[in-house]
């Protein structure tokens, strides 16, 4: 595998920065102006639920307890996502960094990084990393000379199970349980790993507060449209010349990302990975913004020789596998999906049926208890929209009425 | 199981809950460590480890029964995994599998007669950029060809 820096270019996250630099500059600054900081900066979530960052340090921040967790959510395991792999190794400074920023912030001396087992392969060279921040105080007791800021971070790997990226989840897996995802409320940040507060993170989220506390969110928000500011990793695969991780403005149009990777022939985008919606060329034109397409960043191309209803397919076995069966609608439903789609493949279907699954998938997103269900009707829908001629035709079946 | 077997796996699950703590949180470690030396987690080191941590060991199989990286039979001494998610099927997985399959004469899922080598798929493993992928063990593999692959696989001591 890679090792070492590849020469990136970027105006935020692949931007210059010195190893320590946002620990020293916070911990010159109040807790409040940290907080005020990444609240002006707009920053949020990177992990896919966009929720703002600012607003879940104060909740931790605000949580009155002996002991709180910050957890860098490291479970990146949503197909055709890749960015936070990148981080990791070539930029971990970045991420760790942003922990003890936020150990100081919301008053945690705990941060722990769930890291998907299928990233083992990085545990010794992150663990070494760690090593030299503890000898450099940047880890450990009274951080920097900082009386009584005591911070430090472990790994913790995940063992194979694509729904521990939720947060919830993830926490019950840390607590050696089965990764089934809570009810909420309580939230993590009152009631988290171990009943205590816990703020949950993205890797990237974690990365990008780095470069807002040494430059400053006035510095940031330059960057990006007007609802959506700053910038965002892109994994982007599929078909094209230059597969790999790309730091772009929100804002940017689908096509622009085709032009960059040289995708030629694209027929079809699914942004957002599996969970995410699947574009026709007719769609190429919108944005990739909270306003418009919001998305965790993973963007799949498909040129014209791809069967859309095998791309649907793919993605269907995945949910059906990594359903963790604790709620009906997801259990049954991701199953129910996939048996349409063999129905449709074998021309064994009739619209009446197909129109069933579409309420079927429209109930999923409503009455799941957590984040797989509600998204994995996704592609469904979007695909049968977006690739009816295609899909019905090839099946044989009548005009779709 | 022989009795030399057994102790040597007491001693192996003491050191670990020594490590990591006897709470239910050093559960999934404990777990980690045992899967990766022995390939498996027996009934008797689940009963061990429910005994140390004060669980029942219905518990221990049911975390176990959860998650894909653990099982709680025994498999080859070596895991090779092919991702089957959606990158590498486009960038051909399917051809890789075949000639697996083939040079090592077993099919997906399977183990071979020697116990050398168990043959899985698995899913996305954040290497889209580098399709087709697959992991040996705890190392991954990227932009496969068939040839790459079997060469890979042939390799393994
Ligand atoms: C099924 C599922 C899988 C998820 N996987 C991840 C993941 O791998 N990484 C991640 O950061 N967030 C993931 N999330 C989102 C987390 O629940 C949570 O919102 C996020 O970690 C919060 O961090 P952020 O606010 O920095 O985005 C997932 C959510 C769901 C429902
Ligand atoms: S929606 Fe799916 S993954 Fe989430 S709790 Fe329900 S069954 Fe489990
Ligand atoms: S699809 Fe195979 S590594 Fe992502």
């Amino acid at each position: 595998m890679e090792s070492g820096k590849t020469k990136r270019s970027g105006t935020v996250i692949f931007s210059a920065y010195e190893r320590g630099a946002a620990i020293k500059k916070a911990l010159s600054l109040s807790r409040n102006d940290i907080l005020f900081e990444l609240k002006n900066s707009g920053l949020k979530g990177r992990g896919g639920a966009g929720f703002p960052t600012a607003t879940k340090w104060m909740l931790t921040a605000a949580a009155v307890s002996d002991k709180k967790y910050l957890i860098c959510n490291a479970d990146e395991g949503e197909p055709g996502t890749f960015k936070d792999r990148v981080l990791l190794i070539e930029y971990p400074e970045l991420v760790f960094d942003a922990m003890v920023v936020g150990g100081y912030t919301i008053g945690a001396d705990e941060g722990i990084v769930y890291l998907r087992g299928e990233y083992e392969y990085l545990i010794d060279s992150l663990n070494d990393y760690l090593e030299e921040m503890r000898k450099d105080n940047l880890l450990g007791e009274n951080i920097l000379g900082k009386n009584g800021f005591n911070f430090d971070i472990k790994i913790f790997l995940g063992e194979g199970a694509y729904v521990c990226g939720e947060e919830t989840a993830l926490i019950e897996s840390l607590e050696g349980q089965r990764g089934e995802a809570r009810n909420r409320p309580p939230y993590p940040v009152n009631t988290g790993y171990l009943g205590k507060p816990t703020c949950v993170n993205n890797v990237e989220t974690l990365a990008t507060i780095s470069h807002i506390i040494v430059k400053g969110s006035e510095w940031y928000k330059q960057f990006g449209s007007d609802k959506s500011k700053g910038t965002k990793l892109f994994s982007i695969s599929g078909d094209c010349e230059r597969p790999g991780v790309y730091e772009l403005e929100w804002g940017t149009k689908i096509s622009e990302v085709l032009e960059l990777v040289g995708a030629k022939d694209a027929k079809a985008v699914q942004v957002g990975g599996a969970s995410g919606i699947c574009l026709n060329s007719s769609q190429f034109d919108r944005t990739l913004a909270y306003e418009d397409i919001p998305t965790g960043g993973s963007i799949i191309i498909f040129n014209k020789s791809r069967n859309m209803l095998k791309v649907l397919k793919n993605f269907m076995e995945f949910f059906v596998e990594e359903s963790c069966g604790q709620c009906t609608p997801c259990r049954i439903g991701n199953v129910k999906l996939l048996e349409g789609i063999k129905m449709i493949e074998e021309n064994k279907f009739t619209f009446k049926q197909i129109n069933k699954l579409k309420e079927l998938a429209e109930t999923m997103k409503i009455a799941s208890k957590c984040g797989l269900g509600q998204s994995s009707p996704n592609p469904f829908l979007s695909i049968l929209e977006n690739f009816k001629d295609e899909i019905f035709n090839h099946s044989g079946g009548g005009s779709y009425a | 199981m022989f009795v030399e077997e057994k102790t040597g796996l007491i001693e192996e699950i003491d050191k670990l809950v020594a490590k990591y703590g006897n709470t239910r949180s050093s559960l999934l470690p404990i777990l980690h460590e045992i899967q990766k030396k022995y390939r498996y987690i027996s009934d008797f080191a689940q009963q061990e480890i429910a005994k140390r941590l004060k669980i029942h060991p219905v518990e221990v199989y049911s975390v176990i029964s959860f998650y894909s990286f653990l099982n709680s039979e025994p498999k080859g001494r070596n895991l090779v995994r092919i991702c089957k998610s959606i990158v590498c099927d486009m960038k051909g997985k399917d051809a890789i599998v075949k000639a697996l399959e083939r040079e090592l004469g077993i099919k997906i899922g399977e183990t071979t007669p020697d116990k050398k080598i168990t043959l899985e798929y698995l899913n996305c493993m954040g290497l889209c950029d580098h399709a087709p992928a697959m992991a040996i063990n705890d190392r991954v593999y990227t932009d496969l060809t068939p040839e790459k692959a079997v060469e890979l696989v042939n390799n393994i001591k």
